[in-house]
């Protein structure tokens, strides 16, 4: 069977490996997920059940259901001042996923170039060759908290550019941009006339400084794709719900595909994300317990002998393990292999993400407690012990 | 001081360094703030939450609707106060609605139950009318859900 030239140009997904390997063997700690480790709230689930027991089976708009489009417009202003129409800038999406998937496609032409700052999330470039576009990769480093450096940032842009990709907070480095910055990359996205695709996706998880949403900055609204969507702030991974806000014609172009290909986002998700949407105190809730679970982790991680940049939003630490002397593959499989500890080799996330591992700090404080002890015994195992490393030194 | 109680109610087996490293305080802070804590009795005492069922050991509770009288004398605190007393009773709550007082009382049997009902609450005086509801199954207690749910493991790894 002929598989298309597009197909064959990507490259399989790193995550694979480790997804086999795990799930033969007993005993493991994962921290290895993108997801949290709450069900989702109750409240939401009932609802979901509801809409199942009311009929709520059938199609909806394409564009979704005007109630939630109004609903999330309304929560948008409320957080970020941020002002879409429900009728013509909101598209709910099956998951944020396609949303980004519909961003690309409807902006990106053939050999135009994207930039796409790593190490993140693994769909980006996929998604970027699957239009036709060129990813030029912006590499961020631990000694700038993997912030953009808006200075690289400049010097990449060519008369190809025709996009950028966002992710702040950022999987897999926790990392957030300050306002400063992003008004700093604001200035280049408008004399360059780019478009920017943001996914905030861990808006509501940030734990130290302040959320800004890319389109909030001055003049900024017409040249973003908002993608967000209710996975990760309220547990709702399987659902499958997300959405993208913009300018009136991109996202009638993304409505054009979205429309043809999936033709609607399922209904019971769309009336459960609803109710979601009145959840602020639960989304509080989870947040104040992943914050504790971050900072008993970086602590942890810490003591253990890890280098790491304190993560300051999403749910993910990203350590360095340069001084091990293992590439971070090597590091991973082995970490599984003699310790049962699954956690993700951040080259998974690009090239510049080699060195590193990520791991999700949403899971149990027990698991987290046996994970670093697990990590401690293998790291201890690599290195000679720092006092011997001390007195070796010296003839 | 709230957040250290809430960790606390959920596991009174968190260490001070624990505790200090979830909440990003200092550890001597952590230790002062318990103890001040337990020095006021704003923390009562620490406890296991045990499923005794499962331990093998049958253990008989009832809630008891209580409804009583009182006198100038004996008002509900004295009343409340003979029955707690015992020490069958677990809890003693006073309540709105139809009865005044809700208690739950632990026995070895349904009989050593109801003879602690006829014999001890009813005859103490105020005490007009009692109602005993056993306990069949515990579902939930103390925000811990008793009943085996069959978990829904996450994939143990995801982009």
């Amino acid at each position: 069977m002929k598989i298309s030239k597009i197909i064959k140009a990507i490259p399989p997904s790193g995550i694979r490996k480790f997804f086999d390997l795990a799930s033969q063997m007993e005993d493991i700690i994962s921290l290895g997920v993108g997801e949290p480790d709450f069900p989702t709230p109750w409240h939401i689930r009932e609802a979901g059940i509801y809409a199942l027991e009311n009929g709520n089976t059938t199609y909806t708009s394409n564009w979704g259901i005007l109630e939630l489009r109004e609903a999330i417009s309304e929560h948008i202003f409320k957080l970020y001042k941020i002002l879409y129409d429900p009728e013509g800038e909101i598209l709910i999406t099956t998951g944020s996923s396609e949303a980004l998937d519909l961003a690309i496609r409807a902006t990106i032409e053939p050999g135009d170039e994207v930039v796409i700052h790593q190490p993140s999330y693994v769909s980006y470039l996929p998604c970027v060759i699957l239009a036709g576009g060129v990813p030029k990769i912006l590499p961020t480093y631990p000694e700038e908290e993997f912030k953009i450096n808006p200075q690289r940032l400049k010097e990449m842009i060519t008369p190809r550019t025709k996009a950028i990709i966002l992710n702040y907070p950022n999987n897999p480095t926790g990392a957030i941009m300050d306002r400063d910055t992003l008004l700093e990359i604001a200035e280049i996205v408008d004399k360059y006339d780019l478009i920017v695709i943001s996914d905030e996706i861990y808006d509501r998880l940030v734990y130290d400084g302040e959320f800004t949403s890319f389109a909030s900055l001055p003049n900024m609204k017409e040249r973003t794709i908002l993608i967000n969507g209710f996975s990760k702030a309220y547990a709702m991974t399987g659902w499958r719900l997300g959405y993208a806000a913009g300018n009136r014609e991109i996202i009638e172009a993304m409505m054009k595909i979205h429309q043809y290909t999936m033709l609607c986002a399922p209904t019971v998700a769309q009336l459960a994300a609803l109710e979601a949407l009145n959840l602020e105190e639960e989304v509080e809730k989870m947040r104040d317990s992943y914050n504790q679970r971050r900072r008993f982790f970086y602590q942890g991680l810490k003591e253990i002998g890890f280098d790491v940049v304190e993560p300051k939003g999403a749910f993910y630490i990203f350590p360095s393990i340069k001084k091990f002397g293992l590439s971070s593959e090597e590091f991973a499989e082995r970490l599984l292999r003699e310790k049962r500890v699954v956690v993700i080799p951040g080259s998974v996330f690009g090239e510049c993400g080699e060195g590193f591992i990520r791991c999700t700090y949403a899971s149990s404080l027990s698991d987290l407690k046996e994970a670093l002890r697990r990590m401690g015994e293998f790291v201890s195992s690599l290195t000679p012990s720092p006092v011997l490393k001390e007195y070796g030194s010296n003839p | 001081m709230e957040e250290i109680l809430k960790l606390l109610e959920q596991d009174a087996r968190l260490s001070p360094e624990e505790i200090a490293a979830l909440t990003g305080k200092d550890v001597e802070e952590v230790k002062r703030i318990i103890k001040e804590c337990e020095e006021k009795k704003i923390i009562r005492r620490y406890k296991a939450v045990i499923d005794w069922e499962k331990a093998g050991k049958e253990r008989v509770f009832a809630f008891i609707d209580i409804k009583v009288i009182p006198s100038r004398d004996v008002g509900f605190d004295e009343i409340a106060k003979r029955i707690y007393r015992f020490p069958e009773v677990h809890s003693v709550y006073l309540v709105s609605g139809r009865s005044d007082l809700k208690i739950v009382v632990e026995g070895k049997d349904l009989k050593e139950v109801a003879l602690f009902v006829a014999n001890k609450l009813a005859t103490i005086e105020g005490v007009t009318s009692t109602e005993t509801h056993f306990l069949l199954k515990k579902y939930k207690d103390d925000r811990e859900i008793f009943v085996e749910e069959k978990p829904n493991k996450r994939l143990a790894v995801s982009p």
